[in-house]
């Protein structure tokens, strides 16, 4: 649903029906509404068999890179004597985004249901959650639910009377946009620096601890639910637009638009009835000028391209962006662009974790010249510089915040440029005026 | 972390403008019922080093910031040197290398944020805690304000944190109202 606004009849809501229902924060409440059921049922199949059902679904990763998670899954091998480790990936810190923040607000349990099935699934006893440290209120949530979960024998040593182990706890980051990215993440849990690491070895093969771990994104986790209950068939179904797209997905509305929130509709909905109708369009008259669909390191659209985008994997990279964390970032025509992608580096650059020089460096001097554009002190050869540095930070690094930092750089001049090189002759028409005065 | 030199947005070095805290006895934070949470704690994990998260928030939580000594007696407690303790707590935003005033307000300003007002959030926030500049606490010690990144709430414009609450859509109009509630 629309949180915090009404659910509008043209969304379906399956993982966001019970947002801004407090009882449903409750075991009991939970419970009411069919909670762990789908544990229940998971705890009665063979590992191997959910797996299946997964894959069938067409379930992919919500946080970002699409992956599909029944494959990422059948990269653990319950049984090879080794500890496995599932983490939870809720460092939601991709700018736009703020879905998992009220899955764990509203429906915490969901999350602990969600991860015990995963850590089943890919023969873990230990599930973390690793929640980013500024998300207090979620953090609250989360460990309520886990410890009423422990407390009425869902999870511990004997999960819901199995006699299997399936141990959840949460752990609290403490600030760095960076242990979002995944061999990040597994360090910081580790007790060190949240500095990415070079891949490979992958996480199934040596993760947290050295050990076999799948890293899945809290909406992943909480989608798997449902599809247990109801069938791979019925989530397959759920599909507009491109087969390899399947289910709901949430999407967090923020910026220039009418009713910002967290909206939940079918793979392949429409981006144009989506930002119209159901987000209300544009503000005070105003005209929407620009959309960052799926999170800060998407490259932005232009309102042609958005509006001619069915919303699925597919369907964003058809229209030169990705659906990425399903973060949308509404710009309308009061914003000047620079401004925008200025702030949008400056971000990027006080993010970076410093090991890498493209990034370490590409973020720092991205920042300077923007914002030397912004503040009408730039050149035309500083959209070269900028360009160049873009493309040097792009598929150079262990990680891709690099590239990240790149891609509203790339997007931005390509497709607003009137706007860099309005600020940039702004200024040559002010010193020329100034010298004549 | 890695831009010191970029102004506005990092950790504000209250050093200067404190009168005690760098100087006061530090007594050891893990004993009695803290030392019984932090070994809870160390039966989560497979390793102990994977308990210094946590255990760097307890210290924060029992003294207000994390000082030198506290990481010496975490370094301790896990079995890690302090150097690599002050290597890890450097890393990460959140943990606060000096004293900070009784309300620390972190007001997110990243581009989300920032296309719905959120510079005019932090005028108003360092006009009414009388700070003047960010990172500088108000004259009578009470408040500081940063500029932070993402909060992860851009559909409540602007959100800020006042110590650990988080409070959403906050907008210049209704800063006093917020500040005259704070206790």
């Amino acid at each position: 649903m629309g949180y915090p606004h009404a659910s509008h009849q043209r969304e379906t809501a399956v993982l966001s029906q019970y947002f801004g229902d407090a009882e449903a924060r409750t075991l009991d409440g939970w419970k009411k509404r069919g909670g762990y059921k789908a544990l229940e049922k998971a705890l009665g199949m063979s590992p191997a068999d959910i797996v299946t059902v997964v894959k069938d679904s067409g379930l992919r990763g919500r946080g970002g890179a699409g992956f599909p998670t029944g494959m990422k899954w059948s990269f653990m091998k319950p049984g090879d004597g080794k500890p496995h480790y599932l983490c939870c990936n809720a460092d939601e810190s991709e700018p736009g985004t703020f879905k998992d923040r009220e899955i764990m607000r509203w429906t915490p349990h969901a999350l602990v249901e969600g991860c015990a099935i995963g850590a089943y699934a890919i023969g873990a006893e230990t599930a973390y959650i690793y929640i980013r440290g500024e998300f207090t209120e979620p953090l609250i949530w989360m460990e309520r639910a886990v410890q009423e979960a422990y407390a009425a024998g869902i999870l511990g040593a004997n999960a819901m009377g199995t006699g299997k182990r399936i141990d959840v706890h949460v752990h609290k980051g403490a600030g760095a946009y960076i242990c979002g990215e995944e061999t990040a993440l597994m360090n910081s849990l580790e007790g060190r620096r949240g500095n990415p690491r070079i891949k490979p070895p992958f996480p199934a093969v040596s993760g947290v601890f050295g050990q076999p771990t799948t890293i899945n994104n809290v909406e992943t986790l909480v989608a798997v639910c449902p599809i247990l209950l109801k069938g791979a068939d019925w989530y397959k179904s759920m599909c507009l637009s491109n087969p390899k797209s399947t289910g709901t997905k949430l999407f967090s509305v923020c910026g220039n638009v009418q009713k910002p929130g967290t909206y939940e509709v079918v793979m392949g909905f429409p981006f144009k009835d989506f930002l119209h109708d159901l987000c209300g369009g544009p503000v005070n008259g105003r005209k929407f000028k620009a959309v960052i669909p799926g999170g800060a390191s998407v490259p932005i659209q232009t309102m042609e391209e958005a509006e001619a985008t069915l919303m699925d994997y597919e369907g964003f990279v058809a229209q030169g962006s990705m659906l990425g964390s399903g973060g949308v970032i509404v710009i309308d025509d009061a914003q000047n662009m620079v401004r925008v992608i200025a702030r949008l580096a400056r971000f990027f650059a006080h993010e970076s974790c410093a090991q890498c020089t493209q990034c370490r460096e590409g973020t720092a001097w991205t920042t300077k010249i923007l914002e030397r554009i912004r503040d009408g002190q730039g050149t035309m050869e500083d959209l070269d510089t900028l360009m160049s540095i873009a493309h040097n930070m792009t598929g150079t690094t262990i990680c891709v915040l690099s590239d990240s930092c790149a891609t509203p750089v790339i997007s931005g001049i390509t497709k607003f440029r009137s706007e860099f090189e309005a600020l940039i002759h702004g200024k040559r028409v002010h010193s020329v005026m100034a010298a004549v005065a | 972390m890695s831009t010191k030199n970029m102004g506005g947005l990092e950790s504000p070095d209250m050093a200067s403008h404190d009168s005690h805290g760098h100087d006061a006895p530090y007594s050891p934070v893990f004993v009695g019922e803290t030392r019984r949470e932090l070994d809870t704690l160390l039966g989560r994990y497979p390793t102990k080093m994977a308990a210094l998260l946590p255990a760097l928030w307890i210290v924060q939580r029992e003294r207000g910031w994390v000082p030198e000594a506290g990481m010496a007696e975490v370094a301790d407690v896990l079995e890690l040197t302090p150097a690599y303790v002050k290597g890890v707590v450097t890393f990460y935003t959140m943990y606060h290398q000096h004293p900070v005033p009784k309300y620390f307000i972190q007001v997110c300003t990243t581009s989300p944020c920032g296309i719905c007002g959120a510079d005019d959030v932090v005028k108003s926030l360092l006009q009414q805690t009388r700070c003047g500049e960010l990172g500088v606490p108000s004259p009578d010690n009470k408040y500081a304000v940063i500029e932070v990144e993402c909060l992860g709430a851009c559909g409540f414009p602007t959100p800020i944190m006042i110590n650990e609450e988080f409070v959403e859509s906050v907008t210049p109009d209704n800063v006093s109202t917020i500040l005259s509630r704070l206790p």
